[in-house]
């Protein structure tokens, strides 16, 4: 999920958004609020869905409104203020929220397992699973068939063209970083399911989230899945054999390895442009 | 857009730096004004050694002298990184793995002297069942050490370079990339606690190539050699940013293709900045270990190689001076202001990111140039080279 | 061109090395100086010129005795760390309302140690240099123990750390108030035979404390007749458990022994609890999990048990003082636990130390430091003087739906801390 948000942010818009991370910790904390506010706790997941994606959504908007905007010239200088707001928003969730993370309770619906394909998959994984499908289906149908969705592809691959034709390419980078915020505010809910909240909740996803979308080619969502898909799996099965801590270090060399070789990722666009 | 995104990068990079800018016109011409661009770096780096070598350690305390010791090797490390990135334009976010390469290097070899002849680091004992991994037994000696500190991360450096740069990756690919490998090299040293001490890292030493390391007079001296290093660095920095090499790096970094049809290779270009880089950074580690006896992974992860592009920016990413100033001015007022603010001064490192990044993009150095443009204007009595270049260029000539 | 430019390296480059040479023959008069700076801090003849560093003795003068509280406030460890750093900042409030130690006020002297061990060892190095405290308090993961463990020896200083830990250490500038491992890990084990457990799978976080703790259990195990049907590491940062936890469900053991530290704790629970594996089929014990963290997991816990050496039931007139002095400044909501327990435990045994002693100097401190005890709210502690630990009651508590530890199993009175295990004829450091 955090690599769906990136890859709109970073593919689309050549932004390095460091802060990404903490997006997905908001997105947690709206889910440990709304919690607090509606007590039901099968009710309150089905509003912490929409209401992280707004909030997550508009601290995005608000970011690039107040910084980002700037340095679209300078992309990798966006790399270092985002670290420096990461930083900001993470001692701000430490000082409102408290340094110890906080529970999220998963819905009665949530509990229990169900058996597909012979494994016995437990509702949240499939919850995750699902939430992240819809959202690659939304955005994906966003940006093929919405008019939208066209300037966004179309300012992706020429601004210049793009605003002579007419389209606000302000307004697309607004809004294309507001839907890519948001998702990785649904993200944090689907992450405070499975490990609670946090203030360090997004550092620890926030690298893995960036090769992820390298790896499968920025700015391409197919990518960005199967590539997800294949690190989660790659890094899994070699737990079978060596300890955790080998494993990642393996699917990190692994990954360095396969963009030596292929630093484009999985899938490019195939454009005329000299870099 | 490669030109138009370039142009402006080239912007603070080459104002920043009289060093820079004389290709365009001072080459030939003997005046106040090239007197001052080749010697005014000159002085400046003869202040800072003079501040380093003579004034801070006749007035600094111990604690504090030590501080600035760790951040003369941090400051090492970042003028790689201005080498790289202001001068070559590769984020290299991964520095830390080269810092702790040298400084890895350097810890086995204490740790092994703490141990005695023949004897075995406590720690592989602790954790694991005592024997030593073969490898660690050349650490033993202190010309290897030495030699392993230079041409580790060398190696290292030339074949991921070699890997990465030949690819023609770059750009935010290349900085992605390299700080994966600070996150794999961290994860590897924690994964590998009975050969590497895991997270704990290494510490407890009690000499240094023979010295006592509690020995006031001895850490004196480190601190000279790591305030040496770095003068004797920029030194170095100063006649590459000058030479014809490091007039080709800027230009691979402005116009990569225009270079190769120029008839250079650009891999190659951007490879000797990258092995340089990791040299220094190598050297800024083993320079580190002694002076804060303790090197653990927390040191080497991302996090860490970012807080040294933090002083890079600060100071000014193309400068000569600005990485130094920038890596002490951030060590100096992370240690400060987490004395003075011990729960807020996160919020100070966050807004210092911001400000100077989106503000301030050539770092404090850049200002300097601006000045001095500014200054004279409004004051129409004193032309271009007004009297404080003057009196800058003045004592250049005996230097 | 080339000739030019190799003497334009040579010219800097010999005056470089000149000034580098001048600086340093400059020193010889500066050096004097630079030793004195440190004296005139408030603490006076106590600040250990750095020039004495390692020959010096911390005593105080003046009216006030400042100590030095080093916790992380900020990075991945502040969520526990500043529990500790509250419960001492409590203590020394008591203890000033109660007139101090030896007549004068303690001033606390705080520091963050940011997670990093490097910045407990400047931080440390700080406060016992620069600051001139008498003590130091603080510290939480091994890491960071072993990063100040030389400063502190270096400068002979004193430093109290307060969490239970691996033990096989022993140094005469810090006293340990948490657990060693015969306090808590062995008392564990002898639980699980208890029990008649015959199968145990070891759980733990990728570093120095579950490594060193699973390799004495297994030692343990094979003297009592337990097998070790599975061992699992995840990196300390990681939260995802779902793999080693389906190991778990396949191998079916009597009981989990837990030392997964942190926030990886909840990946653990929740994935566990997802596995259909919970209290009833497949017992947990944890030697990290106590009243803070317990219901920050999103999880029941009910039915699983911790081994501590203070539970917040512990039913003593003492704990129900110290929980209602806790509350009161903190909040009624806010639970205690062993660390921050033994963090307000010792600074009162530093208390009894110094008045003993009826000095602050660190030798004499030390000298007549064996014996002195403390009714504390996990019941009297004693300090070991040879080893610098102190003898603490063994527990273990199942968690209730409270949250709360049920207090089903003790040991026969407080054990006498044995950090390298030499009473225990079993154990082998050298075997892995």
């Amino acid at each position: 999920m955090a690599a769906l948000g990136l890859t709109l942010t970073f593919g689309q818009m050549g932004v390095i958004n460091m802060a990404n991370g903490e997006f997905l910790m908001v997105g947690a904390y709206v889910a440990y609020l709304t919690q607090q506010v509606i007590t039901a706790v099968d009710l309150s997941i089905v509003f912490a869905l929409p209401m992280a994606f707004v909030v997550a959504g508009l601290l995005g908007l608000l970011l690039e409104v107040s910084v980002i905007q700037w340095m679209y010239q300078r992309p990798l200088d966006t790399l270092l203020a985002t670290v420096g707001v990461s930083l900001v928003l993470q001692q701000l969730a430490q000082d409102v929220f408290g340094a110890q993370g906080d529970p999220v309770a998963a819905p009665g619906w949530l509990d229990g397992r169900i058996s597909v394909f012979g494994y016995e998959w437990p509702h949240r994984q499939l919850f995750t699973i699902v939430l992240a499908l819809v959202a690659l289906g939304a955005l994906n149908a966003v940006l093929k068939y919405s008019s939208f969705g066209r300037q966004i592809r179309a300012t992706v691959q020429n601004r210049q063209l793009a605003e002579t034709l007419g389209v606000s390419t302000r307004n697309v980078d607004r809004i294309t970083f507001f839907l890519g915020s948001g998702l990785a505010g649904v993200g944090g809910v689907a992450i405070a399911l499975i490990s609670g909240t946090n203030p360090t909740l997004g550092t620890a996803y926030i690298i893995p989230a960036f090769l992820v979308v390298v790896v499968g080619g920025v700015g391409q969502l197919k990518g960005t899945v199967l590539a997800a898909w294949a690190v989660g799996v790659a890094t899994a099965f070699l737990t079978d054999w060596i300890s955790g801590s080998m494993a990642q270090v393996i699917a990190f060399a692994l990954v360095v390895i396969f963009l030596t070789i292929r630093p484009q990722g999985l899938f490019t666009v195939r454009t005329r442009s000299l870099a | 857009m490669t030109l138009t995104t370039t142009r402006s990068a080239n912007e603070p990079g080459g104002g920043a730096d009289p060093a820079v800018a004389p290709p365009a016109h001072g080459r030939r011409r003997a005046s106040p004004a090239r007197l001052l661009d080749t010697y005014g770096s000159l002085i400046a780096i003869g202040v800072i050694a003079v501040v380093l070598l003579v004034w801070a350690p006749s007035s600094l305390s111990q604690f504090r002298l030590d501080n600035l010791g760790k951040y003369c090797a941090l400051a090492l490390a970042s003028m790689g990184i201005g080498l790289a990135w202001g001068r070559g334009g590769m984020l290299v976010l991964g520095q830390g793995v080269f810092f702790g390469l040298g400084a890895y290097a350097m810890a086995m070899h204490m740790k092994l002297e703490a141990a005695g002849p023949g004897g075995v680091p406590d720690f592989m004992t602790l954790y694991g069942d005592g024997t030593m991994p073969s490898w660690w037994e050349p650490f033993r000696s202190a010309p290897f050490t030495i030699f392993a500190i230079v041409a580790l991360p060398a190696v290292v450096s030339f074949i991921l370079g070699y890997a990465i740069v030949k690819r023609r990756v770059k750009g935010a690919y290349f900085a992605i990339l390299t700080q994966a490998m600070a996150v794999a090299f961290a994860t590897l040293l924690i994964a590998t606690i009975k050969q590497t001490g895991g997270f704990n890292g290494l510490n407890t030493f009690s000499t240094v190539f023979g010295h006592n390391l509690f020995d006031p007079e001895v850490k004196r001296n480190l601190y000279r050699v790591a305030a040496g290093l770095v003068v004797v660095f920029l030194l170095v920095l100063w006649q590459l940013y000058r030479s014809r090499y490091g007039e080709l790096l800027v230009a691979t970094r402005d116009a990569e293709e225009r270079i190769r049809f120029l008839g250079y290779d650009p891999a190659n270009i951007k490879l000797v900045a990258f092995v340089i880089a990791a040299v220094m950074a190598s050297i800024g580690g083993a320079v580190f270990v002694p002076i804060a006896g303790i090197i653990s992974p927390t040191n080497v992860d991302a996090s860490a190689s970012i807080m040294l592009l933090a002083g890079v920016a600060l100071g000014g990413r193309a400068s000569l001076f600005g990485p130094v100033l920038g890596a002490i001015a951030v060590g100096y007022g992370r240690s400060t202001l987490s004395e003075t603010f011990p729960t807020q001064w996160t919020y100070f490192l966050g807004a210092l990111f911001i400000v100077v990044i989106v503000l301030l993009p050539g770092g404090v150095a850049s200002l300097w140039p601006k000045l001095r443009s500014r200054w004279p204007s409004p004051t129409a009595e004193t032309p271009a080279n007004g009297d404080h270049d003057v009196d800058r260029s003045q004592p250049a000539v005996p230097a | 061109m080339r000739n030019r430019s190799a003497l334009r390296t040579a010219a800097p480059l010999i005056a470089g090395l000149a000034l580098v040479a001048s600086a340093c023959g400059g020193d010889d008069e500066a050096t004097p100086s630079a030793s004195d700076a440190p004296a005139d801090t408030e603490a006076g003849g106590s600040a250990a010129p750095a020039g004495t560093a390692a020959a010096g003795d911390i005593c105080v003068e003046g009216d006030t005795v400042k100590l030095g509280f080093l916790n992380s406030t900020s990075g991945p460890m502040a969520i526990s760390e500043q529990t500790v750093r509250d419960s001492l900042l409590l203590a020394a409030e008591e203890i000033n309302a109660a007139g101090g130690i030896l007549g004068k006020q303690i001033e606390p002297v705080e520091e963050d140690g940011q997670s990093e061990p490097t910045v407990f060892a400047e931080k440390i190095n700080k406060l016992l240099t620069e600051d001139g405290v008498a003590a130091v308090f603080g510290g939480w993961t091994s890491a960071s123990r072993k990063a100040m463990l030389p400063v502190v020896e270096g400068a002979n200083g004193l430093l109290f750390y307060p969490v239970q830990y691996e033990g096989l250490e022993a140094s005469p500038n810090i006293y340990y108030t948490g657990a060693t491992t015969n306090q808590q890990i062995i008392p564990a084990m002898d639980f699980l035979a208890s029990e008649g457990v015959e199968t145990l799978f070891l759980a733990g976080s990728d570093y120095v404390f579950p490594r060193t703790a699973n390799k004495i259990i297994k030692q343990y195990a094979a003297e009592l007749g337990i097998e070790i049907v599975g061992e699992e590491y995840v990196p300390l940062d990681s939260d995802d458990w779902t793999t080693q936890v389906a190991k778990i469900a396949e191998a079916q053991p009597d009981f989990v022994f837990n030392t997964i530290n942190g926030s990886s704790n909840v990946g653990f629970i929740k994935a566990y609890d997802e596995a259909g594996l919970g209290a009833d089929n497949s017992p947990i014990i944890s030697v990290s999990i106590a009243e803070e963290e317990a219901p920050a997991m999103g999880v029941d816990l009910t039915g699983q048990y911790a081994a501590w050496n203070y539970f917040q039931s512990v039913d003593s007139p003492e704990n129900a003082t110290f929980i209602a002095a806790f509350q009161a400044k903190y909040g009624a909501d806010r639970p205690t636990s062993d660390p921050m327990e033994a963090a307000y435990t010792s600074l009162y045994l530093y208390k009894n130390m110094v008045e003993k002693a009826e000095s602050f100097c660190v030798d004499a401190v030390n000298a007549s430091s064996d014996g002195v005890s403390f009714a504390a709210p996990e019941g009297l502690v004693t300090i070991n003087g040879d080893n610098h630990h102190i003898a603490k009651t063994g527990l273990i508590g199942q968690i209730n739906a409270d949250n709360q530890f049920d207090i089903v199993w003790s040991s026969e009175g407080p054990i006498e801390p044995d950090p390298f295990l030499e009473g225990y004829s079993w154990w082998d450091p050298n075997q892995n």
